[in-house]
Order: structure tokens, then C-alpha cells, then sequence
């Protein structure tokens, strides 16, 4: 019952999305809805890794890094369309994602997280020195005029529109399934999961190659987006510090968690945006991060569950 | 004899220097009652981690019912029917403590009334009432009936229970014992690691001392209990 409204949600926000173009005619709604997506779909595939799992990923931003260079890569090599783009940034993607999921045979908790940190720089400096995709002065990509749609923003709007309803339906069927279930316990007790027969290492290969594939997709319409993608931005602390405070502020153990959470901060940079310059961003980011770690640590959500029931006398 | 359902042969376990467990044999029956004492840091639990995988010892092989399974990771172990409880209990915290029960059920069993298993279950170690409630909130007994519910819910054939019964009381001890009573009624195999020497006095009909990484006495429960050497052991000259 549940999954068909869900289907039903899932379906009706995919036609209002692909009417919206030819009704709105205000291009900034598009602007601003493409970030807000591309939130969801950061926010929902790191919360597979780092909140299903609960290996923290610092390494965002080189997946959305990644992703948006494989897009670049992939247009100026063949002239890809941007459905294929977004397949190869999630190819890449995956595979970085799968190669950081083995990492985690050997580190865990806080190196991990350390380690994933590094590959932003890693990225970005192979990047910086790979002149073809413009290295560190960047490149300018000029996309082709869309057939369906009046403009190119409400394009790639449309695109990361169905990135972010198949992103949280994978995250949502991941949590419900076996799998979610294998997840959640290795995240609390990795011994005690394998004891119980949970193959641990093939859930985490799994949940990294996931995660880091919907990520990387996230980054692919950038390019045509922006028109303008350079390493320093891309690879910027500012989208490692997003993915995952979006999460942790809508809630980690639930798909709905970190959509809350993306749609939370997004309208709240949106709002900075227009009032404020643009650098309070950042802080406005660590500030209700923090809020949120102190006062409600298992996110908004957490605030509404039930609470443990009071231990009975034995 | 019949063909031993768990055999190891050899096995050797060294941390830096420290001989944890010095190049062990043993040979478990099927449905034996097999108990280990054996003073802090004599290489219990290190055994017990090397039979089911959570540590790779340096050297040996085990054998569980005649196929050898000392390459396997953990989780394959488990499949085969091998079961365990922690020392310390390791519940799934997050989770219900159905959904605890839920894990081994979905990666052991092939699909078969998963709840109403887990629910039947929960009923036969006194759970039931708590199923909906998040496993942090449970009480110590409750944790090791939680525990010892989790190791059996894909029926293992052979069940090793460490100090399960640690820091209960006697009405609590006999709780777990009958149910581990029943356990073995039913075929399966268990092996009891406890210090609580009535219990395991009650519970074996076999029993092995370890001590620095070997088995130094092996028998019948009293036999073992007046060794010289296990008395030395336990209470000096």
C-alpha cells in the first residue's frame, strides 16, 4: 500500500515537473529548483554510505567533482546527450566509490572519513594538471538548445528532477529491503552483523558503489547548467560539508531524512542568497550543523520518534 | 565414534608475542554438551573467534561437519551453522528487538515467515512483550536472552555461548539454562564458555580447562574439577 502512494508521489511530481517549463515562465524558480535537486540527490546518495551504513564520507565533493568532469569529458569527446553524461558520471562515480568502499576493510570511523577527505584532493589535482578538460582555468561548455523545453535551465531542471525521484527510490527501497536491514546492523556492530551471517564487506562495496554513483550523477548537469565548470569550485569543501550536513540535520536513518534535509538548507541558501552575500553561506551551513549536533542529533526526525520505553524492573 | 561436527586440528592464534591460543585439538561431538573453563586470558574466547572467524589464526585447520572451513569468512561460517552469543552483548542498537532478530533471519534463512519466526522465538526466551521496543532500552537479562535469541534464530547446529550467564542471578542462570536445556534436546550442539562453575558443573557432560592457550584437562565435569593440575590453576599450590 505504501510503496504504491509512493509510486503515486513519485509519479505525480515527475509530471508537474515536466508541465512546470511551459507554465513558469520565471527562469530563477529553475535556478534555484536545480540546486535544491541536486541537494536531494547529494543529500540521499551520501546518506546510503554515511548514514545507512555509518561510514562518514567526507569525500563529497570529489563525486560531485568527478561527475561533473566525466560530463565534461564525455561532451567534448563525442558529443555526448546529457542522459549519457549522467550514465558516465554514475559509472565513475560508482567505481571511485566502489575502490573507497574497499578502503574500509583496512579503516574505519574517523581514518575513513580522513581518507575520503584526501580523495577530494586527489581529484582535484588530477584535474588541475589534465588540460583537456581545461585544467585549473577551467572550461566553458555551450549546450545544445533542447528540443522538449523552452530553455536549457528548465532542461537540466527536468533532468535532476528524475535523478532525485530514482535517487530516493533506490534509497528508499534500499532501506526497506534485506539490505537496509544488513546495513543497519553493521553499522551498529560489524562482528556481531557477520556473526549473524551478514556478508559485511559485500553490503558496504554495495552501499559505496551506490552512493558514490548517485553523487557523481548529481554533478553531471552542472556543465550545462553553469556553462562554466573550473576544478576550485567543483572540488570545493563547501558541497563535502553540504552532503553531509544535509542528512544530519534531516535525519540519517530514513529516506526522508536527508530529502528534508536538502530541501531544508537549499531554501535557507536560497533565502541568503538573495538577502545576503553569498560567503555567509558557508556559515550559515556550519551554524545550524552544529545547532542540530547539540540539540538533536539523530537529525529532525529523531525529534519526533518515539523514545526508548522506560527500562522495567527485571 | 561418528564423524566429530566441529574438529580442530592444531590451530595456533599469537598476538605480537602473547601465544593466545598455543596450537589447540579438540574434537566436538554432535550433540555434545561441551564446556570450557579456564582463567581470564587463558585463550577461550580467542578459540571461540578463531572457530567462527572473527580472528584467522596463524596455524591449524577446523573442520565443521567434515568440511573444512578455515578460509571462510565469518558470515559464511554462520551460514553453515555456526552460531554464537558475545561476551559482552552486541545487540543491534537503532533497531527493534525484532528487527534484531530479523538480520540473521534474512541472511540465514530463505524466506520463510521471517516475523512469525522471529515473534515464535522471542516467545521461547520470555521476549516477546519487548518486540517493539528499541534494543538500548533493554534490561542486562533481557540483553542476553536478546543475545542468545539472535544466535538461534537460524537454527545453528552448533551453538557457543560465552559467559552467557555472566552477572545474573540464579533465578536467571536457571532461565538460561533451560533454555539451552532445550536447545540441546532438541540435536543441537553447544559449547558453554562460563565461570560460573555450578552452572557449568549442571550443564556439561564433557569439560575442558584451558590455560596460557592450551587444554590442559579434558573429561568428564567432576574428573576435571579434582584435577591436580586445574586445581593448581584455579587456586595455586
Amino acid at each position: 500500500m505504501r510503496n504504491i502512494a509512493f509510486l503515486a508521489g513519485s509519479l505525480i511530481v515527475l509530471v508537474v515537473g515536466a508541465l512546470l517549463p511551459h507554465a513558469v515562465s520565471n527562469a530563477y524558480v529553475f535556478y534555484a529548483g536545480f540546486v535544491a535537486l541536486q541537494y536531494v540527490v547529494i543529500s540521499t546518495g551520501w546518506n546510503i554510505l554515511g548514514g545507512y551504513a555509518g561510514y562518514v564520507n567526507f569525500g563529497g565533493g570529489a563525486f560531485v567533482g568527478l561527475g561533473m568532469y566525466a560530463a565534461v569529458f564525455l561532451f567534448k569527446a563525442i558529443g555526448a546527450p546529457l542522459a549519457v553524461q549522467m550514465l558516465g558520471a554514475a559509472i565513475a562515480g560508482g567505481v571511485l566509490g566502489l575502490g573507497m568502499g574497499y578502503l574500509t576493510l583496512r579503516i574505519q570511523g574517523v581514518f575513513f572519513s580522513i581518507a575520503t577527505l584526501a580523495l577530494t584532493i586527489v581529484l582535484n589535482t588530477v584535474i588541475v594538471n589534465w588540460s583537456y578538460v581545461g585544467g585549473a582555468r577551467g572550461v566553458t561548455v555551450l549546450a545544445p538548445q533542447p528540443t522538449l523545453f523552452p530553455s536549457i535551465v528548465s532542461y537540466v531542471f527536468f533532468a535532476m528532477l528524475v535523478l532525485a525521484v530514482v535517487s530516493v527510490a533506490i534509497a528508499r527501497w534500499i532501506e526497506k529491503s534485506w539490505i537496509g536491514r544488513g546495513l543497519a546492523a553493521l553499522r551498529a556492530d560489524e562482528q556481531a552483523a557477520e556473526c549473524s551471517g551478514t556478508p559485511t564487506l559485500r553490503l558496504k562495496l554495495f552501499a559505496a558503489t551506490i552512493s558514490g554513483a548517485l553523487i557523481a550523477s548529481a554533478g553531471a548537469p552542472y556543465p550545462y547548467y553553469a556553462s562554466y565548470v573550473e576544478p576550485a569550485s567543483a572540488f570545493g569543501l563547501a558541497i563535502a560539508l553540504n552532503a553531509l550536513a544535509m542528512p544530519l540535520i534531516g535525519g540519517t536513518r530514513s529516506w526522508i531524512g536527508p530529502l528534508i534535509g536538502a530541501l531544508l538548507l537549499s531554501s535557507l541558501e536560497q533565502a541568503a542568497t538573495v538577502t545576503i552575500p553569498t560567503e555567509v553561506n558557508l556559515l550559515i551551513v556550519g551554524l545550524v550543523l552544529i545547532g542540530f549536533v547539540v540539540a538533536a542529533p539523530d537529525g529532525l526526525l529523531g525529534l519526533f520518534e518515539r523514545k526508548p520505553a522506560k527500562v522495567r524492573a527485571p | 565414534m561418528s564423524e566429530p561436527i566441529l574438529s580442530v586440528r592444531g590451530v595456533t592464534k599469537r598476538f605480537d608475542t602473547l601465544v593466545a591460543v598455543d596450537s589447540v585439538d579438540l574434537d566436538v561431538q554432535r550433540g555434545e554438551k561441551l564446556g570450557i573453563i579456564g582463567p581470564n586470558g587463558s585463550g577461550k574466547t580467542t578459540l571461540i573467534n578463531c572457530i567462527t572467524g572473527v580472528v584467522r589464526p596463524e596455524q591449524g585447520k577446523i573442520a565443521f561437519e567434515g568440511a573444512d572451513i578455515s578460509r571462510l569468512p565469518t558470515y559464511q561460517r554462520a551460514r553453515r551453522g555456526i552460531a554464537r552469543s558475545f561476551q559482552i552483548p552486541r545487540p543491534f542498537v537503532g533497531m527493534s528487538v525484532l528487527e534484531n532478530l530479523l538480520v540473521p533471519l534474512d541472511y540465514l534463512e530463505s524466506g520463510t515467515r521471517e516475523i512469525t519466526h522471529a515473534r515464535n522465538l522471542l516467545t521461547s526466551v520470555g521476549l516477546e512483550p519487548r518486540a517493539e521496543d528499541p534494543a538500548e532500552s533493554l534490561t542486562h537479562l533481557e540483553l542476553r536472552k536478546l543475545e542468545l535469541a539472535r544466535a538461534l534464530a537460524a537454527s545453528p547446529r552448533l551453538l557457543i555461548a560465552d559467559e552467557v550467564m555472566a552477572g545474573l542471578s540464579e533465578p536467571e542462570i536457571d532461565e538460561v539454562l533451560k533454555i539451552l536445556f532445550a536447545l540441546n534436546a532438541r540435536g543441537v550442539t553447544v559449547i558453554m564458555i562460563e565461570h560460573i562453575m555450578h552452572a557449568i558443573m549442571r550443564f556439561s557432560k564433557r569439560l575442558l580447562c584451558m590455560e596460557t592457550g592450551r587444554i590442559i584437562a579434558d573429561g568428564a565435569p567432576q574428573e576435571v574439577g579434582t584435577n591436580p593440575e586445574v586445581r593448581r590453576v584455579y587456586f595455586g599450590k
